[in-house]
């Protein structure tokens, strides 16, 4: 069934070739975009819970934008209008960019600033999930608001969080196929070029999809470890398990665990 | 920089506004299907019933997994192909994107949907089925009139929340040459070459509608805790 994968296409390669160079761009977009994502989010985040206003709301404003404007929108954002709403020069610097970089920058871009909001309420529900001793404890050490939160709270959230991050890290790997459509060659891309190519749509399809469902298994395997090496000991363990993302959401919406605590 | 010229906009509202309204609508059909069967599917794993839950649990998976784009490559793919089968002259049905876009959106959400109905399945207090019981309600009275109701009540701010990413994802269609919101303010886009005008807008109106939803979840979710707490 697989075996037109290994056929030579137009351009001399295998047709594996071409999935290949997909997956690589999937995975190039996906990694770089989780550490802009997870960099930005973390500030972000801890910027939900200070006090300060000035930086409460900008926070705020971040998460409320990034998180209510689809994926999609924001790709076109970055691609068609950003170049054209900012100083000529620049405008015209980013056009010059070659073909394949071109659609690749924005993409990264948009990918990373999108989940970067989504990891900021991850880190939010973190530091609001921890005990308020812990800030109390290091008041009374006399740290200060910064240190508190560099020594004190943030490590001892992103530890508790990392469960909720597993439906973050599946959420960048799948949204990297939005960036089709501003032209980038990812993993589902080369598989629609595979079928327009050989008419072979259910292979390319499912090859892609194999593809997929191993990079999620990958994932979810690689965050389970992280998990166990950084569980706080003695918190209560946090169930990682094939609802991992849903107990995400369920945590950040705070909706169930309220209600199982009604139950109890 | 050239100057912003949002007349255009104005002057192509009607086509715009029969593209958020093609949204709109994709998204309360999506919805109308993802519940319904997503409620099934929930119910279908917490019954265990044998084969159908392990099938069941590896089309979550599979769903969950891969790419909502790729996913509607694979429906626009398949979907005429087994409508042939069922119709029984073997050849494929064709029909049309939107059919394809309402189908794919409903029972991928379902997907979505049931694994929040299923961990809210678990949620309900043993007290509730062991009272039902004790009541002699049939297993379909309580899951109909007692269990269901609590499960929906208590997870609706999860769902709302999830219909917002499907509105979001709506606009997914674009890759089906769709006229939603965004296929229509890029087809103008294409015309009148105003892209940065027509994207803006778009942006604008997606941003309003899902934070407008958004703080609904924020009332549903205080008004369930009140409910909690008495």
């Amino acid at each position: 069934m697989f075996g037109v994968l290994f056929e030579q296409t137009a351009d001399g390669q295998r047709y594996i070739d071409w999935l290949l160079s997909g997956l690589g761009w999937t995975l190039a977009l996906a990694f770089f975009g989780w550490w802009i994502a997870f960099g930005i989010g973390v500030v972000v985040g801890v910027g939900r819970t200070v006090q300060n206003r000035f930086l409460a709301i900008p926070a705020r404003l971040y998460v409320e934008i990034f998180r209510n404007i689809p994926v999609l929108v924001q790709m076109f954002l970055w691609y068609f209008v950003f170049p054209e709403v900012v100083p000529s020069a620049l405008g015209d610097a980013i056009k010059q960019i070659p073909p394949p970089w071109a659609s690749f920058f924005p993409a990264l871009l948009c990918l990373g600033l999108y989940t970067a909001s989504r990891i900021a309420e991850q880190v939010r529900a973190g530091i609001e999930a921890l005990p308020r001793g812990q800030i109390e404890a290091a008041n009374a050490l006399g740290l200060s608001g910064y240190l508190t939160y560099r020594y004190v709270i943030v490590p001892q959230a992103l530890r508790l969080i990392v469960p909720s991050l597993t439906s973050e890290v599946m959420g960048i790997y799948k949204n990297t196929s939005v960036a089709l459509t501003i032209g980038l060659m990812e993993l589902t891309a080369q598989a629609r070029q595979i079928s327009e190519a050989t008419f072979q749509t259910f292979t390319a399809f499912g090859a892609a999809t194999i593809i997929y469902l191993c990079l999620a298994l990958i994932a979810y395997q690689g965050m389970m470890l992280i998990d166990k090496a950084v569980r706080i000991p003695g918190s209560a363990p946090v169930k990682l398990s094939a609802d991992a993302d849903l107990a995400a959401e369920v945590q950040q919406a705070g909706a169930l665990p309220n209600a199982l605590e009604a139950a109890k | 920089m050239n100057t912003l010229d949002f007349s255009i906009v104005a002057q192509s509202w009607p086509y715009l506004w029969s593209g958020l309204v093609f949204s709109l609508s994709l998204t309360a059909a999506a919805f109308a299907i993802g519940m319904v069967l997503g409620t099934c599917l929930a119910l279908v794993q917490h019954f265990e019933v044998p084969v159908l839950a392990q099938v069941v649990r590896g089309y979550v998976a599979v769903i969950r997994s891969i790419p909502l784009i790729l996913v509607l490559f694979w429906f626009f793919f398949l979907v005429p192909i087994v409508l042939g089968y069922l119709s029984g002259n073997g050849r494929p049905v064709p029909i049309g994107a939107t059919f394809t876009a309402f189908i794919t959106f409903g029972l991928f959400e379902a997907a979505y949907y049931s694994e929040i109905i299923r961990v809210g399945l678990r949620a309900v207090n043993k007290g509730q089925f062991e009272a039902c019981q004790a009541l002699a309600l049939s297993t379909y009275d309580t899951y109909r009139h007692i269990v269901l109701p609590q499960v929906l009540r208590v997870a609706s701010p999860i769902i709302l929340s999830q219909t917002i990413i499907l509105f979001q994802d709506t606009s997914l269609v674009y890759v089906l040459s769709l006229t939603d919101l965004l296929g229509a303010a890029s087809k103008l886009a294409q015309l009148n070459g105003r892209l940065v005008e027509m994207y803006l807008v778009v942006a604008l109106a997606y941003l309003a509608i899902s934070s407008a939803a958004s703080q609904c979840v924020a009332i549903l979710r205080k008004r369930y805790a009140l409910a909690t707490s008495r």
